[in-house]
């Protein structure tokens, strides 16, 4: 049994250590969210930095009203969906082929790990001056290697928003990559014997043992991809630098801080930035939901 | 894997393998060879890795002209104030949630976990319109407030993960032998973190080092920027100070690089750990 000068000693030091935690805790979650839920329903801005008072739900109103949203969501969901996409496609591809006794793979391996090892903007901003029409190596490469037309990247709304892609696949795939690897290493080997003695093909050892052991692994690996694509501002902003041509590149998260930024259109980023919110918190939970409604099944 | 694969197989892998290499590091390479490049031949159409009449020119302006070691001293400063912070709050916050049991700590570690779905305006307007209220734009300090805020979810979670790898028995037996909570955590438990700790330094302190969205809100002047700012700058010059930006990228990005690469094997025996089943 514990004496009550103990339990008095724990309390107080329990709470003096839980300040830290709490400062964080309010600084970080309570306070931002709170003062972003009144600023969605108030009409600040520029010209109402100081004066701003509450209007009720009229920003959220505007946002689902105007169209922009709904072409900046669609544009949102195909960044998403394609750089995941390709991110886990060439992140196991790759682990696959590491897979295995190869000489020189430390070499490999760890040069692949550079891009996501890159500071983001830097990556960003190569990629911007790659592009560049005239000195950029894309079109040089295009041009003089395959005899291609150059392709005017940053110029066309299409293009620009591809090169996007493009450079956000590049910086994204080692992490795929390494997460992959870690969990086929830990696939037994006796699995594939086994399947080698019953004479499977390769490609059905792939789907019949390896994916299903991935699953585990990359499951929560795709759904961390996903959030941080989504909220990826970094490359979107600097490669396009701030949704040029013409605000034709945007995702939800630049427009919002495009919104905030350079319009000062405070209440309305706030009542977006709400919106982008929830459309995450959805999607966790639906995944928490369903990942713990296939553990029932086991 | 033990498996013995044909020749040819190697041969396809290999080849896959160098293309896929060779892509990745292409932009490298390209930052790299524009760096080398001679003042009077920096727009040239050439894809050459060694430019023609190679010379650390663009080094030797950059270290000459004063923007650049001015701008890595203010990242240095907002860096370590960043770095300092992350591992104070970190490491106290970290231990509570892990060792300790309160009213409010599941709630506590889901809404850090929740931090990870903000859009990265949800933290950054309120805490711009807060700092702009105190007066606080264009200064350090409103800067390293938002990025220790914005980083601290991370490191809380990173170190309550390692203390839960130590076993409760070790801070109560210090406990029953006399010690006090406080020197239970600074005498065993601490010590025993020190790679935990190093890991959530050396993250904070890059998370500071390469954040470019947040700065270009919050200092306005030439002479306050950060690194991120200042290169930024340099390579919207295009024309005139593509070298410099090459040389800047290419010294700003070789510590972050081979510090990930060191770190790597850390983190990512961290994010798969506890997914694989024994």
């Amino acid at each position: 049994m514990k004496s009550a000068k103990e339990h008095r000693a724990e309390f107080v030091f329990k709470y003096i250590f839980l300040i830290p935690a709490i400062i964080v805790i309010f600084a970080v979650v309570i306070y931002p969210f709170i003062y972003n839920i009144i600023l969605s329903l108030s009409n600040m801005s520029m010209t109402h930095f100081r004066d701003w008072r509450i209007i009720g739900f009229g920003q959220y109103l505007k946002v689902f009203s105007e169209k922009d949203f709904y072409t900046v969501l669609g544009k949102t969901i195909i960044w998403t969906v394609v750089n995941v996409f390709f991110h886990v496609v060439i992140g196991v591809f790759l682990a696959v082929l590491l897979n295995r006794h190869l000489p020189g793979k430390g070499i490999i391996r760890t040069l692949m790990i550079i891009p996501w090892a890159m500071p983001q903007y830097i990556t960003a901003l190569t990629w911007r001056g790659m592009f560049n029409y005239e000195f950029g190596a894309i079109n040089l490469i295009l041009s003089k290697f395959l005899h291609m037309p150059m392709v005017q990247w940053l110029k066309d709304p299409f293009f620009a928003f591809t090169a996007c892609i493009m450079t956000n696949v590049w910086l994204g795939f080692p992490f795929m990559m390494i997460i992959a690897y870690g969990g086929l290493q830990a696939i037994p080997k006796e699995l594939y014997e086994a399947a080698d003695v019953d004479g499977a093909t390769g490609w059905q050892k792939f789907w019949k043992i390896t994916v299903p052991h991935l699953k585990p692994v990359m499951t929560p690996a795709i759904v961390l991809g996903v959030i941080w694509t989504f909220n990826n501002l970094n490359v979107i902003w600097l490669v396009s630098n701030g949704g040029e041509p013409s605000d034709k590149t945007h995702i939800l998260v630049s427009y919002v801080y495009k919104a905030a930024f350079n319009l000062y259109r405070y209440g309305y980023a706030a009542a977006l930035s709400m919106v982008i919110f929830a459309i995450l918190l959805a999607f966790g939970i639906s995944f928490i939901k369903r990942t713990r409604a296939t553990e029932s099944i086991y | 894997m033990s498996r013995k694969d044909s020749k040819i197989k190697l041969a396809i892998i290999y080849i896959f393998l160098i293309i896929f290499t060779l892509a990745t590091i292409y932009p490298v390479i390209r930052v790299i060879s524009i760096s080398l490049r001679p003042g009077d031949r920096l727009l040239s159409t050439s894809l050459s890795i060694i430019p023609e009449g190679a010379s650390f020119d663009s080094y030797i302006k950059l270290f000459s002209d004063g923007r650049f070691i001015r701008w890595m001293l203010n990242s240095l400063l907002v860096s370590i104030a960043v770095t300092i912070t992350g591992v104070a709050l970190a490491s106290t916050a970290g231990y509570i949630f892990s060792k300790y049991r309160f009213i409010g700590k599941k709630a506590g570690l889901t809404a850090i976990l929740t931090t990870q779905m903000f859009p990265a305006t949800m933290l950054l307007l309120p805490m711009y319109i807060m700092i702009s209220k105190l007066g606080l734009i264009n200064s350090y300090i409103g800067l390293i407030f938002v990025y220790s805020a914005t980083a601290l979810p991370f490191c809380i979670w990173q170190m309550k993960g390692y203390y839960d790898t130590i076993p409760r028995t070790l801070h109560e037996a210090a406990i029953i032998d006399g010690c006090s909570h406080f020197q239970a955590f600074t005498k065993i438990i601490l010590p025993l973190a020190t790679p935990a700790l190093v890991i959530t330094a050396l993250f904070s302190f890059m998370a500071a080092w390469s954040e470019y969205i947040v700065a270009a809100q919050i200092l306005q002047e030439q002479e306050m920027f950060t690194l991120p700012l200042g290169l930024k700058q340099f390579q919207a010059n295009m024309t005139t100070e593509w070298g410099l930006y090459s040389a800047g990228s290419v010294i700003v990005s070789i510590p972050v690089v081979v510090l990930f690469i060191i770190l790597s094997r850390w983190l990512v025996s961290g994010l798969t750990l506890g997914s694989v089943k024994e």
